[in-house]
Formats: C-alpha cells, structure tokens, sequence
C-alpha cells in the first residue's frame, strides 16, 4: 500500500470515527475532526444531518472520504498545493452542487511553533482554502473560518509523519444553511 | 552588617567590579560554578501552644524557597549543634560556625484564634552580627504559607540585595484528556506549585493567559464562543467577559498595558493578523501594525513605551520592537533560527524568548536590542517564557518527544533548571507580581 492510499484509508477511518462520534461533533456547527464543539457546553445545540452512502456523489459522506475534506501544508507555509487545489476544486464543484450546506473550514498548525504563532498560522491556512473555494464559485457567505492552532492534532505521536497531517485546513459541512 | 552580602557577591566576581558591593547580585551564564551560600533554618519558635503546629511547617517552607533558588544551601536541622529554644535570647555564633553555616535564620509563631503573626531574624554567623531588623507578620492561619514566603523574600532580598518573588502566584493551564482533544482550564497556584485552584471548568478550551501587573486580573484565549476570543477574568471574585470584538475577526494573544488600563492583542481578519491595542475603559480598538504578514505575541515594556513582538514579515518569525502606539518596528532578533513569544524583563533590561532552530527549542533572553543573545535552555519543544517579579527566573512550557507538557523554571543565568510541581499536564505560565 503506498502512502497516498495508507492516508485515503486513514482519513476514512477518521471520517467514520467523526460519524460514530455521540456528540455529533460534526452535526450542527461541529468540525470534520469532531472540535468545532471545543466550545464546549456553550453551545449544546445539537442538530443533525444525514451524511448518506460515500458512494452517492451529492452525500456528505462522499465529500468527506471520496473528495476529501482537507489539504495539507508545508512547514509555516498557507500556500495550498497543486494536490491541495485539486482536492479543493473537487469540494467546490461539490459545493457548488449543494448549495444548501454551510461550511466551516478549520486551520490547524503541527506542535512544532508556538502557541500563539500557530494560532495565526492556522487562520491564514483557513482564509487561503476559503479564498480558493470562493474563486471556485463557492459564497463567502456560506464560510465562515476557526483556527485551532496547535491544539488540536488529527494524529498524536512526536514525529514527522504525524507533524506532516496535522498541517491541514477541514472543510466541514456544518450543517443547512 | 554587610559580610554575607560581600560574600555572595565575591562568589559571582568574575563579572562584578569590587567597587560594586552595593549592586545587585549578578549571575551570568559565563560564570565559573557558583557554591551556594550554607545556611541554617532551625524550626520557628512556638510562642503559644497555637503556634506549635506551624514551627516545622514554616521553616521547612522558607527553607524550600531558598534552596530552590539554587544561590543557598541548607544545612539540615539534623546537623544543627545549638537549638533555637528563644526568639530574643543571644545567639551562640561558634556552634553555627562549627557546621559551616554562614546564614542563620530564627523565627518564631504565635496564634490566636485564626490569627498568627511570625516573626524572624537573619545573622551573619561570621561576622556574629544581626543582618538588617527583626521582621513580624500578621495574618490568619489560611495565609501561613505565605507568611514563610515574605520571609523568605526577606532573606532573598537582604542577602542578594534584589527583591525577591516567593510570595507570587502563576496562572496557568491545567490539561487533561487525550492529546487530540484535550480539555484546558485556567488555574492559579503560589509559585512553588501549591494551593492549586481552578478559574475555569473546562468546558472551553483556553489558552495563554497573562497576568496584570497587580495581580488582580488575568486576559486570555478562550474558545467557548467556538472562536478565539480574548477574555478578561478578575480573580478576585472569576468573573469574566469577553472583551476586543472585532466583528468576524479571531483574537488571541492578549497582554496587559503596564497600567492595567489596555490591552495589546493580536487580531486575524480575512486570514491577516495585525497587533491591536484596546482600551479596556472606552472599548475602543485602535490597529497599530498593518502588514500582510503574522505579527502576534506582542509584550509591553515596564515602562510602556515599547511594544516587543514577533513577526514572519522577513519570511521566518523574528522578534520586533515598536513604539507602543504603533508605527516603525525596529528588527532586533538576527540569529539562526526562528525568534518567538518575546516578554519584557520587569526590571526592563532583558527580553526573554523562544527560539527554534535545527529541530530544538530554546528559551532565551538578549537584551532589548537584540544584542548579547543567550540560550538558557534546549530540548524538544520549550516555548513561553513569564518572568518572574524580580526578573532573575523564566518559567516556561516543556514537553518532552511523546511526552506530556510540564511547567519548569529556570535562572537568567542558565542554572537551576527545575521543575515545578503542578496536579497534573501543565503549560502556560504566566508569574504574577510580588503581592503586597
């Protein structure tokens, strides 16, 4: 298995993680990686949303694992990818598809800067993925934009491999407009 | 009168002129090893049957304090030849000698009801004389501990001829739960890591709180509006608000304005963060950089005329200095590496900072122009410098490869790296004042 189809598995895994997950962390207003409740018990409304068979184009189910819901950055940098834009483009044909979906886009830095540089960091990559999705077509109006920082890692161990995916901006579908 | 003092202050000689025995104690990290000054703190004399309860208690703080400053050694009780059984009755200066003891500390206690009072004397065993006046304190028996800290500040400060920063207290964020999602509460402790309490539930993530220069009030970054928002907490009662809005803006990064009346911030719109300053009375938020680039972890100098804070304008995160109402920023950090998270020394003199460089993390402190640049510590990742009150120790977030963060200290001159004990993962640091 080569790298790009251990991280496609992966990433399923996540998604389907996030779907079992009982807090419906990415229902109403929660984030594909399950923070967008990191608020915590402020905001308990909880609403739900179908996310369909990955095999159906226009499920949520099929962004998330098919398109895929994130990109992925080098060392201090928010310049997307040519792999970045070509998944970015898939999110927005797939936006623009559905129009009815709100979307909240998640930056996240890895733990090797400092807290409050990683903050900004991970609201430049944000903005960099919202500025791509809304040349795509995508409204801004259906944006809106978190950073995390380096406070909430997608993978835990000390090292480059997990450094290397926690570099990402998440598309999240949060629900209807 | 002034023997220990000459004493301390001919160990550290290499850097110290002769004639500056009325300057403060000075280490540096060029320094050859410096023996710590023997010293003896028999327990405190009970005056009443209510004060025997805290004679052990408040010697084996002050003792504590001491040592832990890594400048003094203490000579264990069990080594003592002579016992303390009076506070007034005359010292015999030849049995403390005998053990080496060069200071000598007696106390005594006395409690009615909740109310104690302590009281202690410091002697210069080699001259045979009393170092400054007898010292009392007066307080309830809550505030024990605190009372052996202003002694040990007492002895710190006559001994070494600066203040001293026992009797202080650290916010910081407690952490829990697993690495992908912990749970972060805002808590307060006394320096040395003891009565914990928590300010908030834990319920939002919070992150990098900082301390007024009083004391009285803590900012930091709080996601419980599913956003980074910047919230003011007085401690007194832990009332908070949110505080800098900026509509469809994140802010984080808060710091006080030496006079408590502002804030200084960082503030990301449209993916961009500029520095903000916000007037706390008036509400009013006023930019002061404007660049394309990242600038945040901004710090007031004591004075408040400057504004240190770190920037990627040049392509990598360096450290700047500006007017404090915004304009010109000057580059001061030129080094290998990237420069974050500088903090004003209180005293003015120093910027503590971290810097990365070749996989490693340093904390570190230059002077405010960026010269005379010194690492104090190196390891995986340690980050976030807080000065303490006399601006003689940094605490600062370490976190082992693989594993949890844990607060440490260590002295401007590199030595005495420690850690500080807290209930559990602990980051964030930030040292309030010397309280009154």
């Amino acid at each position: 298995m080569n790298l790009t189809s251990k991280l496609t598995l992966a990433l399923a895994l996540v998604a389907l993680a996030a779907c079992n997950n009982p807090r419906g962390g990415m229902f109403g207003g929660g984030g594909a990686d399950g923070f967008g409740d990191a608020g915590g018990g402020f905001n308990d409304g909880i609403s739900s949303m179908a996310l369909g068979d990955p095999n159906d184009p226009r499920s949520v189910a099929h962004f998330n694992q098919r398109i895929g819901d994130r990109v992925f950055f080098t060392v201090d940098s928010s310049t997307l990818t040519q792999e970045g834009r070509n998944i970015l483009n898939g999110q927005a044909q797939w936006l623009n598809a559905n129009p009815q979906f709100a979307i909240l886009i998640e930056g996240h830095a890895d733990e090797r800067g400092t807290r409050e540089y990683n903050v900004a960091l991970g609201a430049t990559r944000a903005n960099a993925v919202q500025q791509y999705l809304m040349s795509q077509g995508v409204s801004g109006s259906r944006m809106r934009t978190v950073s995390y920082g380096k406070e909430r890692p997608i993978e835990a161990c000390a090292e480059q491999r997990c450094w290397d995916v926690n570099r990402r901006a998440v598309t999240a579908i949060s629900g209807n407009i | 009168m002034t023997r220990l003092f000459l004493f301390l202050a001919a160990l550290v000689l290499p850097l110290v002129p002769l004639s500056a025995t009325a300057q403060p104690l000075r280490l540096q990290i060029t320094e050859g090893v410096i023996e710590p000054m023997p010293f003896a703190m028999p327990a405190f004399v009970a005056e009443d049957q209510g004060g025997a309860q805290f004679t052990d208690a408040l010697a084996r703080v002050v003792a504590a304090n001491l040592t832990n400053t890594g400048l003094f050694r203490e000579v264990p009780p069990q080594a003592h030849i002579a016992r303390i059984t009076s506070f007034d009755a005359g010292i015999g200066f030849a049995e403390w000698r005998a053990i080496n003891v060069q200071a000598l500390i007696t106390g005594a206690v006395s409690v009615q009801g909740n109310r104690m009072s302590v009281k202690f004397r410091l002697f210069d065993v080699l001259s045979g004389q009393q170092m400054g006046q007898g010292l009392q304190f007066a307080g309830t028996t809550d505030s024990w501990r605190r009372m052996a800290h202003k002694v040990s500040d007492a002895v710190y400060s006559r001994i070494t001829g600066e203040s001293g920063y026992f009797d202080s207290r650290v916010v910081f964020v407690s952490e829990s739960g697993p690495r992908g999602n912990r749970t972060k509460r805002l808590a307060i402790m006394d320096q040395d890591g003891e009565n914990v309490q928590f300010l908030t539930d834990g319920r939002a993530l919070v992150i990098a709180p900082r301390v007024s220069a009083t004391g009285e009030r803590v900012v930091y970054t709080t996601y419980e509006t599913g956003s980074p928002r910047v919230a003011l907490m007085t401690l007194s009662n832990a009332q908070r608000q949110l505080v800098g809005d900026i509509p469809g803006a994140m802010t984080f990064s808060p710091r006080f304005a030496p006079d408590g009346a502002g804030l200084v911030l960082s503030a990301s719109i449209n993916g961009n963060t500029d520095l903000y300053r916000l007037d706390l009375g008036s509400g009013r938020m006023q930019a002061l950089t404007n660049s394309p680039s990242i600038a945040t972890a901004p710090s007031f100098s004591p004075d408040g005329r400057f504004i240190a804070f770190e920037s990627d304008r040049s392509g990598t995160s360096q450290i700047y200095v500006m007017s404090s109402g915004g304009g010109d920023a000057r580059r001061i950090s030129f080094g290998q590496g990237r420069y974050s998270t500088p903090v004003w020394s209180p005293r003015g003199d120093l910027i503590a900072f971290t810097k990365s460089n070749a996989g490693r993390f340093h904390i570190g402190v230059m002077r405010t122009d960026g010269s005379e640049e010194r690492l104090l510590t190196a390891s995986f990742l340690d980050e976030g410098p807080s000065w303490a009150p006399n601006g003689r120790v940094v605490m600062f977030t370490r976190e082992a490869q693989g594993g949890d963060p844990a607060l440490y200290s260590v002295d401007i001159s590199g030595r005495n790296l420690r850690q500080v004990p807290t209930p559990g993962p602990a980051s964030d640091p930030a040292w309030g004042p010397l309280l009154p």
